[in-house]
Parts: C-alpha cells; structure tokens; sequence
C-alpha cells in the first residue's frame, strides 16, 4: 500500500514548465497534414459538380449555368472527399481551423 | 426499511455520456438500478437507406467519438467481405496502427473519467494530458484528432511514410515512459486502491452468461479477445489476452493499463513488419449479400451486420455494441452496492452510450 505514489509525479510538474499553452495569446503550430478549412481556387474550376456529388453533406453547391461555386462551412465535416474526387485539383484542405462564424451564410465564389 | 428512488443522469457531471439510472436505495445501500437509454439516438441505422454504400463510411465513422476509428473500419470490412474485395496488406497494416492508437487513446480518457470518478483530479489531468500527445500524432498521420477520416471501403485513404513512421515510433516511446509513470499510480496508490479493490465484483460465471465482452470480461479471468479472428493485420501479429482473476473495480483498471502497454507493442510490431505496396483498391459495382464482421474495440467485441440487395444503398446496417452487451452486468454489479460507489461502478464497464443509441 503505498500513500505518496502520486508524490513523485505531483512534484516533477510542480517545478516543470505547464504543457498547456496560453492560446489565442500564443499560436498554435498547425500539423502538417491536418484536415482543416477547405480552400478553393477559382482559375481551374470547370463546374463539373463532381465535388457536389461526392460532398457526403451537401456543403458545396455548384451552379454551372452562372458559373458559380459555394460551399458552407458549418455543414463541411472536412472529411476531404471532395479534394479527392476534384478533376482539375482546385480544392485543398488547409490546416488552419478557421474563425469564428459570425452569420450562417456560404462561401460564394 | 423505506425505499427512494435516487435518479442518477442523464445530465451528471461523472458521466461521459447520457444514460438514465434509476437507483431503488435504502439507507445508502442500492438495492436495484433500473437504466434507461435513448437520450442520444440520432438514428443513424437508418440514414443507410439514404446515404451509398461507399459514403456511409463516414457517418459509421461518427456513430462514436472515442472508438471512431474501429468503427470505420468494421464497416468496410464487412462491405469488403460482401463485395470480395482484396485488401492490400499495406492497408491492413495501417488500419492495425491506427486502430491500436485509437485503443490508446480510449483507456488514456478512461483511467481520467475514471481517476475523475473519485474525485482524483490531477490525475484525471495527468492522463489527459498524455492523450494530448497522443492525439497530436493521430492528426499528423491521419488528419483529425478524433474523427479519423482516414478509412474506406477497399483500403485506406493516407499512407504513413517511412520518416513519418520513425518519427511516430520516437513519440510513441516517449508516451510510454510517461504511461508507466501514470499507471504505476493507478495500481499502487492507497486512495485508488480503496476506491476500486471489492467494488463490483463479477465472477467468471456471471460474466460469461450475462454475455459480458472486453475488458469488462477479460478481468473476470476469461481470455477472450476478438483479435484471434486474424482480420487486419492480425493474422500475422499474435494478441494474447490480458486476463485478471478477481473481477472487481481495480481488476478492471489493471487489465486495461495492461492494454495500453501492449497496444504499444503491437504498434512496433506492426512498424517493423509493414510491408510495401498500396494503400486501397478500386471498388465498382454495388454490394449484395450480407456479413457480420466482428472486431475489437477498446470496450469490447462490435458486431456490424449489413445487408446489401444491389443498389448503392444498403437496406439493413445494425451495430451491436460492446457497452449495450455490457449494461446487463452494470445493473447485476449496481445491485447491493453503496450510493458512493455509482459512478464508479458506471464508468467500470467504460460506456459509449452514443455507440450503444446511435
């Protein structure tokens, strides 16, 4: 039976540095391959609405006709099919998490 | 003797999830527990007939937080056996990493809830933290922290490169050093001794025939583990069962710090032996037929049955759950406990309620 087990491990972190850090103040160092906002570039869009196919909930929404490309953001899980399925590789996933969402609208291009 | 009736839950602050317990007590003593569950059906086994077959990953992905990534990777198995698709052996490989890293990560939260449960909270803090590094490896190599993402049906979707994979293994030894440190308190310190040793007793018996799975039957000192099966890698890496005699509290404790340690070895094992090649084959054409694939997962063995008629959407998917096979021998080990001991006797069985309403 042993009373001070947790002692050790109690005053190593006493006198070690926290490991948490103080975000927003600090920046977090985003992982490289982390699956974070989508990203979308205009130029090579052709509006094959492949990605709207593939979208498992309907975030992106494609209009060929006006040649209009939107997705919103509060209903994208970032699961990245999207990306995979993009014939002309205009999507990417970036690995910043986005702001805060001030109003529920789409991101329209 | 006079009988209240205590409810306990759905909103408590010792519960992960929600589940209702309705608690007969006389003086202290429990006397009956009467659960209730549905609070967080989402009706997930419907959405089936909605969703493809090939897109329904994602949603089987989300049916749990802390057990995700097996559940991705039970579904696809199952849809792979329907359709006889060859799954590439590197694929089986990385599903192994992941799924141990995933049963990591899932005893790390529990000795905290647990540690919690009892009011120890820089121990709670303690484990947590190290899921913390934990999960920083998982989003490196897979992309979420939680919610995988990285399974689907014919493979995988992300390969772990060779300097990825020693740079893995380097943080995984240094999470080990500090589990043992973690664990080392789990099972010796006095506080949690008293807590845990006597409390919920299951003998071999009971726990066999009220049809018990996991951890929560491996304590009782039957080594049954669904890992012998031999699906993903584990044909090729052996998995002996951690087993305990006593069947109480801090059995259970015991056999899943055990766990984490051979979750580790079984993580190495499958590094060195990762063969080349690629990671996922093309699927075409639909599913028809049906399977139940059986896995294990960090609460116990999952049972996924679908049935596929040849569209692309399947027409039955039903789960059944480690915890919902579990809750019966909550009850029975509830039945003559203190009131104190609730919460400890609750998360013993380590409950996934999201997994067990979906």
């Amino acid at each position: 039976m042993s009373y001070f087990a947790m002692s050790k491990l109690a005053l190593k972190w006493v006198l070690k540095k926290p490991p948490t850090t103080r975000y927003p103040f600090v920046p977090r160092t985003a992982l490289a391959r982390s699956r974070g906002k989508l990203v979308f570039t205009k130029d090579s869009c052709v509006y094959c609405n492949i990605c709207h196919k593939k979208c498992p909930t309907k975030a992106i929404i494609v209009t060929r006709a006006q040649k209009q490309w939107a997705v919103d953001h509060l209903r994208c899980i970032t699961c990245g099919a999207c990306v995979d399925a993009c014939p002309k590789k205009c999507l990417e996933l970036s690995t910043s998490h986005g702001t805060a969402a001030v109003s529920k609208s789409r991101e329209q291009h | 003797m006079s009988r209240t009736i205590v409810p306990f839950g759905p909103q408590h602050p010792v519960l992960p999830e929600p589940i209702h317990l309705d608690l007969v007590v006389e003086d202290e003593k429990v006397v009956e527990a009467i659960p209730s569950i549905g609070f967080i059906h989402r009706g997930l086994e419907k959405l089936v007939e909605v969703k493809e077959f090939q897109e329904f990953v994602y949603v089987a992905e989300r049916v749990c937080g802390i057990c995700s990534f097996i559940h991705g990777q039970t579904y696809c198995q199952a849809i792979e056996e329907i359709m006889n698709i060859p799954v590439p052996p590197r694929a089986k490989y990385l599903r192994t990493i992941w799924g141990e890293m995933s049963r990591i990560h899932s005893h790390l939260l529990w000795l905290g809830l647990m540690a919690d449960a009892f009011g120890f909270e820089s121990l709670f803090m303690h484990s947590w933290r190290i899921r913390e590094l934990l999960l920083d490896i998982i989003e490196a190599t897979a992309g979420g922290r939680v919610i995988f993402g990285s399974c689907k049906v014919g493979g995988v979707r992300r390969d772990i490169d060779a300097e990825t994979m020693k740079t893995v293994l380097a943080r995984i030894d240094e999470i080990e050093k500090q589990m043992r440190e973690i664990t080392k308190v789990f099972i010796n310190d006095s506080s949690v001794k008293s807590r845990l040793v006597g409390v919920g007793v299951l003998s071999r018996d009971d726990a066999y025939s009220l049809g018990c799975v996991g951890p929560m039957l491996r304590a009782s000192g039957v080594a049954q583990d669904t890992r012998h099966l031999g699906y993903a890698a584990f044909d090729e890496i052996k998995v002996k069962p951690v087993t305990h005699n006593d069947g109480d509290s801090y059995a259970r404790c015991v056999v899943r710090c055990q766990e984490l340690f051979q979750a580790v070895d079984i993580i190495r094992e499958a590094a060195a032996k990762i063969p080349d090649g690629e990671i996922a084959v093309k699927v075409t054409g639909n599913p028809n037929g049906e399977f139940s694939a059986r896995t294990e997962q960090p609460r116990g063995e999952v049972i996924y049955y679908v049935k596929a008629n040849g569209t692309k959407n399947l027409q039955r998917f039903r789960v059944r759950t480690p915890t919902f096979a579990n809750i019966p021998a909550m009850v029975k080990t509830l039945q003559g406990c203190d009131l104190a001991d609730v919460p400890v006797l609750v998360l013993t069985i380590d409950p996934c309620i999201s997994c067990t309403e979906r």
